[in-house]
Formats: C-alpha cells, structure tokens, sequence
C-alpha cells in the first residue's frame, strides 16, 4: 500500500491552498462570507480553476487532497454537498442527455445542485420513505438540505413502486431555511405536486445512491482531518505563547498531554481517512468495500474529532468559546462534518453487520 | 496512491504464509494463540527454524544475516508471523543487543556474538532499568570501574524479563561517575551471568508468574574486549534500542489475533451482539494502528525511527490491554479462574516498558509538538 502523492496531485494542492488561503485569508473573513448570503465566496474561483469539475475527470485521490484543503480553512463552499454528491450522482445516474445538459454548466459554477435525501425524525438510512413519486410530481418532506435556497437544482431521493429513484427538480417547492451551527444553511423542502423528472431511467437507485453517499462520507473524512490538523496546530500555538501565572501554558505538563494525545488521534484518524480514499480510489474496490471503508473512516471522524475539537477549546480556556476567534468554528465544523456523514451507532451498526465476514480486518488487498 | 500490494509483494506474503503456518510447529503456535506461557526450549526451538530459513533477524545488516527488504516487507513479515502464532524472534536477541552490536561494535565482537545472537543460542537479558532508575533511565548507578584489563562491576538490575533463562545480559553500567551529565560516563557492557558474583532473584508479579527477575552484581569481574563501541558512549546507544524497541511494541498481528479470537468466542456463547460494538470500535482503532504502522514504515530513514513511533508506542499499548480486556469479559464468570484475567493483568505491563506511555507523551510534547 502506497499513501503517497505524485507531483501532479501536489500542485494540485499548492493551487487549492493559494486560492482558498487568499478567499479566506482570516477567520474574520470567512465569517463575514457565511454571514452574506449566500454564505460562501470562494465558488467562480474554484471553478475557475477547474477544482468543481475534479469529480467528473479526477479520481478520489485529487477530490480528497481539495476536501483537506478547503477543510483546513474551513472554506464554507459545498464542494462535497454539491459537486462530490450531487454532481456525482448526476454523472452516476443521469442520462447521456442529462449529463450533457448539467455537468459542464455544475463544472463551471453556472448550475448549482443540491441532494436533498434526508427526511424529517430519521438517521442517515439511504432509502427515501416520506417523499415520493407518482405521476410525474414529488410530495413530502425533505431535512436539512444544505444550502436548498441557494441551489438551482435539486437532485431528490423519493420513495416509488419500484424502490427508491432519483428525481430533478427546480421549482415548485418550499425551503425553509435555517441556519447551521457551523455557519452554512439548511432547510425544509417541501414538496406538494411538484413537477420533477426522473434522473436517468428513472428505476431503482440504491445502489448509487449507497454509494454516493459513501464516496461524499470519505471525501468529508478529508475535510474534518484538514480542520482537525489546523484545530491542533492553533490549539499548541495557542499554549507556547499564552501567559498564566507568569508563564506561558506550556509549562505546565497537564496541558501538554492532553496536545500530545490529540496529535495521537490526529495520526491515527489520519491513516484511516488516507486509507479509505485508497480504497475508493481502487477500480477493484467493491461497492461495499467502499461503503465499509466509508463507515471506517466516519467512525474516526466523529471520535478523533470530537476528540480534537472539543479539546481545542478547553485548552484555548474562554477565548475557544468567542465567535471572534478561529478555533471555535473549526469545533463547530468538525461536529457538523459528523452529522453530515452519520454518527458513531450509526456506522457501528453498519460494520456490525458485517463483523462475521472476516476473520481480521486487512486493510491491504 | 495504492491499495493493492505488488504481485511481488503478495508472492512474499503467500511465501511468508506458507514458511510460518507449515515449518514452525503447530504445537507451539497454538501455546501462543492460547496465550499461553512457552518454555525456554520452545523459544529456541522456534528461532532456529526461523533463523535457519534467514528469517529471525531481517532487520540486521544483510552480511550478519540481515535482508534487504523493504519497510512493507518487513511489516508482511512481521505481521504474518503473528497472525501465524509464531513466536516473535526474542526481543533482547534480535531488536535489542544484536542492531546495537552490529551498529557499534568492533569487528571482534561481531564475530563473538552475532551468530549465536541470532539463533538464540545465547539468550540474552537486558540490564538497563534499576530500582531508582525507571523511566528516569540515565540516573542508573552500577558501577564498572576499569582494573588493568577488567571492569569491576558492583550494583542491581531490576525488571529483567526471563532473566531467569539468560546466558548473558548486556548492561548499561556507569564508567565515569564524575561525568557532568548523568547521561555522560555511561557504558555498554556484556556480561556472562556465569560469571562468579551475579545473582539472579525471581520477582512474582501480580498475574502470579515470574517473568521478571532483580539481578546483582557483586564485584564481578568483566574483560574490557565484553565493552560494545566507546567507553561512556552507552547512552547512545541505549536510545538507538529504544527507539527500535519502540517500532516493535505496536504488536499489530498479535492484536488482531486475539480480537478475532474474541469475536469467535462472543460467536459460540451467542454473545456476538452484545459485544459487536466493542468489537467494531477495536478493529477500527486497529485499523488506524496498522495503516499509521504503513505510513510510519514508508517514512522512515534507515535505522532511525519515525518520531510519530510514539504514537504506535501508546496506542499500540493500549489496544493490546483493550483487546485483552475484551477476551476477559467474554469469558463471564469463568474469568475468575481463567488464564484471560491473568493476561490482562499482566498486560499492565505493556503501557509502562519500552519508554513508559507518560514518557511517550513527552516525547510527543516536546519533539512533535515543541511544547
């Protein structure tokens, strides 16, 4: 197994790092960026750069090398939501003509897609059971859409005869938006007789929809780990330069233990999150290799960074608390990156249900 | 980046498979998937069908029978071997004493010990910690004061796992007790226990066996030729064995193992779905473990360990005490007088040798982290 990057992937990141490290120059600007709408600057670039058209010609490897960095500045663009997931189920499902009609115009900034999948009181089963489809028009409700009111295509999960299909839809519907604990938006759409068409052959999509979500998971997973890396390495320059009792908090060996065990968990989750983009990006992969290399490196989301966000903050003392300050939003994001992917019982049911498979777990093929 | 091992790799892994699962008798491999204790002929047993295919010490220059693998390789190696039950080659023979000999010492002693190192016909013990030399290793103070063409050695030695079988142990013994530093006027001496003065005394630890010993030594004499590299150089080379005690102390395979072990017995006593989430949270740590192991490997200089080995140090520890622990609480009331318990117990040990996981900790703070 190889974890290594090639010149081209890091140019790659050299590029997405300059451009997002200029957009986002101060967590100042950032947070004046999610408090206009629609809540993020940095999109015409990034498409100007070619970064929204990665997972349409690139492999998983460059799609998580950008999550990272754009994870690191906590950029609040939807690369993941919008261009991993719902553009990656665009070009997963649709038709020749649909892809032609969308891709490019998502590649270049032009269309903006959403996944709307989750539905009101359930977790993050795959399967749509409130909304559905007959003839030709959508009814329910959808949860937590993020960034519904912004978007100009939704790309909707809806229960059918058949099983759970795929459907297009641009208006003719209601979003109530909210905002998000980490700054973004999210909303309840609600569907009454809306017109939509189905997104390819219009059957049961499952199957890509399972692994969509799987691939999106995995690419988050290189989001959180780039903002637990800039968390932990705010959080100890924080306790060589802040002075208590005359001295600065390093001095004081309680503290450094707790810096050194979020470095543990920092490299730990590391691995695991490289190494399930690996597996993604390996042809001979699975869809259930990648779904329970998705569940792996979830599982690690959520410990190691609940692990390191929360303790960022302790160790700032009060000021982790304030909005003027970084390390609070890189908490807050890292949580959310949690709920995006799917909590700790979650993916433990999920690997639990494929614990007699194996004898050990190999994590080279 | 890739997932897949080369065909050539997966051919040595096959090859690796195949030597451990069919050469290394059965009856011995399953003591040790047993978790049971092996004699010291079992031990010798099996390093010399190790050592007689080249396989006990790859890690060592290829001219004293070392190979030329790469880091992946060693890691196949090392991993199949424990998933195979096969006993590790003896930590003080191939991690410890050997690298440092082979490293340091003269031509002379090369040829004196390195054979008979590798096919464990010397077992050797190791002398370093003292009863108030713990994780605070350089404060060490037995003495070797130079008589003509002898050491005279005089003080005590503690913590000296199968001491109990050793033929000789290697020392770090102070020669200079006016040096500015205490980690200054250290040195690295091998001792024939044999030698009139040096007495062996078994210490029970709390699993009830005796795998640690105190030795000591009383005006012991020692030829100088028994001195491994430059005299007061010891502490030198005593981090370069630690460091390489380090990398080692992850036991990723016997880990595994044992968890699959564990999740067999849940299976049998129907227990599986009570402790399926325990089980999941354990192969995903080890998880994390084996691929930091992978990234440690393919980042590391010749001989010189990665810093972040620290963290396979601590969490390797860790998970073997929780993989343990598991084991234990399967076996329900039947713990009380089974070996499971007293493995846990004993597997207290593993977070506080080879650089206690506070000491690692520090090492984190301050070289990682410049804290």
């Amino acid at each position: 197994m190889d974890f290594t990057i090639d010149s081209e992937q890091r140019d790659l990141v050299a590029a997405v790092r300059g451009l997002v490290t200029k957009v986002y120059d101060s967590s100042e600007t950032r947070r004046a960026a999610t408090n206009a709408e629609p809540g993020f600057t940095a999109w015409e670039r990034l498409a100007e750069m070619g970064v929204l058209s990665l997972p349409f010609e690139a492999t998983p490897a460059e799609v998580s090398l950008v999550a990272e960095e754009l994870g690191k500045v906590i950029a609040p663009d939807p690369f993941v939501e919008s261009i991993v997931l719902a553009g990656g189920l665009i070009e997963a499902v649709g038709s020749d003509e649909q892809k032609e009609e969308y891709l490019d115009a998502i590649a270049g900034g032009e269309i903006l897609p959403v996944f709307a999948w989750a539905e009101p009181g359930r977790d993050w089963a795959a399967d749509a059971a409130s909304v559905t489809f007959s003839d030709g028009t959508l009814s329910g409700t959808k949860a937590s859409v993020i960034h519904a009111e912004r978007a100009d295509l939704l790309v909707v999960s809806a229960a059918t005869d058949a099983g759970t299909g795929l459907f297009l839809v641009t208006e003719g519907y209601t979003a109530e938006t909210e905002r998000t604990h980490d700054g973004s938006r999210a909303a309840t759409v609600t569907f009454d007789g809306t017109p939509a068409v189905p997104l390819g052959a219009g059957g049961d999509e499952s199957a890509a929809i399972a692994r969509a979500l799987d691939l999106a998971r995995i690419a988050y997973g290189h989001e959180a780990l780039g903002a637990m890396q800039v968390a932990l390495d705010t959080t100890v320059g924080y306790l060589k330069t802040r002075k208590q009792f005359g001295v600065t908090l390093n001095t004081f060996q309680a503290l450094n233990f707790r810096a050194a065990d979020l470095y543990v968990s920092l490299e730990l989750a590391r691995s695991v999150i490289t190494w399930a983009t690996v597996v993604a990006a390996d042809e001979n992969s699975s869809d259930a290799d990648i779904a329970a290399a998705a569940s792996q490196s979830a599982l690690q989301v959520n410990r190691a960074g609940r692990h390191i966000a929360l303790d960022a903050i302790q160790l700032h003392g009060g000021i982790g608390m304030t909005a003027e300050y970084s390390v609070g939003h890189y908490a807050s994001r890292i949580i959310a990156i949690g709920q995006l992917v799917g909590d700790e019982a979650f993916h433990t049911d999920r690997l639990a249900a494929t614990l007699t498979e194996h004898d050990v777990l190999d994590p080279i093929g | 980046m890739r997932l897949q091992l080369s065909p050539e790799d997966q051919a040595f892994r096959e090859e690796m498979r195949e030597f451990f699962t069919t050469q290394v008798p059965e009856r011995i491999r399953s003591k040790v998937i047993a978790r049971e204790e092996l004699s010291k002929e079992e031990w010798v047993e099996s390093q010399q069908v190790l050592n007689a295919a080249g396989l006990a010490v790859p890690g060592w220059p290829v001219e004293w029978g070392g190979k030329d693998w790469t880091q992946l390789q060693r890691h196949i190696w090392h991993e199949e071997m424990q998933l195979a039950g096969v006993p590790q080659p003896l930590a003080f023979n191939a991690s410890m004493v050997g690298p440092v000999i082979a490293n340091f010492g003269s031509q002379e002693i090369k040829e004196r010990f390195l054979a008979k190192t590798a096919n464990l016909d010397i077992w050797w013990a190791q002398g370093f910690s003292e009863p108030d030399a713990g994780s605070d290793l350089a404060s060490l103070r037995t003495t070797a004061i130079r008589e003509g063409d002898e050491y005279v050695v005089n003080g005590q030695k503690t913590w000296t796992t199968l001491g109990q079988y050793g033929d000789w142990i290697f020392m770090l013994v102070r020669t200079d007790p006016k040096a500015e530093k205490k980690q200054q006027g250290i040195s690295f001496l091998l001792i024939d226990m044999t030698t009139p003065g040096v007495t062996v005394r078994p210490i029970q630890l709390i699993d009830g066996g005796f795998e640690v010993n105190e030795v000591f030594f009383e005006n012991v004499r020692v030829p100088v030729e028994n001195l491994v590299g430059e005299e007061n150089k010891g502490w030198t080379y005593a981090k370069f064995l630690l460091g390489n005690e380090r990398v080692g102390i992850a036991q990723v395979g016997a880990s595994k193992r044992n968890l699959a072990t564990a999740k067999e017995r849940a299976k049998e006593r129907g227990l599986l779905e009570r402790y399926a989430g325990r089980i999941v949270g354990l192969e995903n740590e080890l998880l994390a473990l084996e691929t930091t192991a992978l990234r440690v490997a393919a980042h590391s200089d010749a001989g010189k360990p990665h810093p972040a080995s620290s963290v396979l140090k601590i969490k390797g520890s860790q998970l073997t005490q929780a993989v343990s622990e598991l084991l234990m609480d399967i076996e329900g009331p039947a713990a009380l007088t089974s070996r499971d318990a007293r493995v846990f117990l004993n597997n207290r040990k593993v977070s506080i040798y080879g650089g206690s996981n506070e000491v690692q900790r520090t090492i984190i703070a301050g070289t990682i982290l410049g804290l």
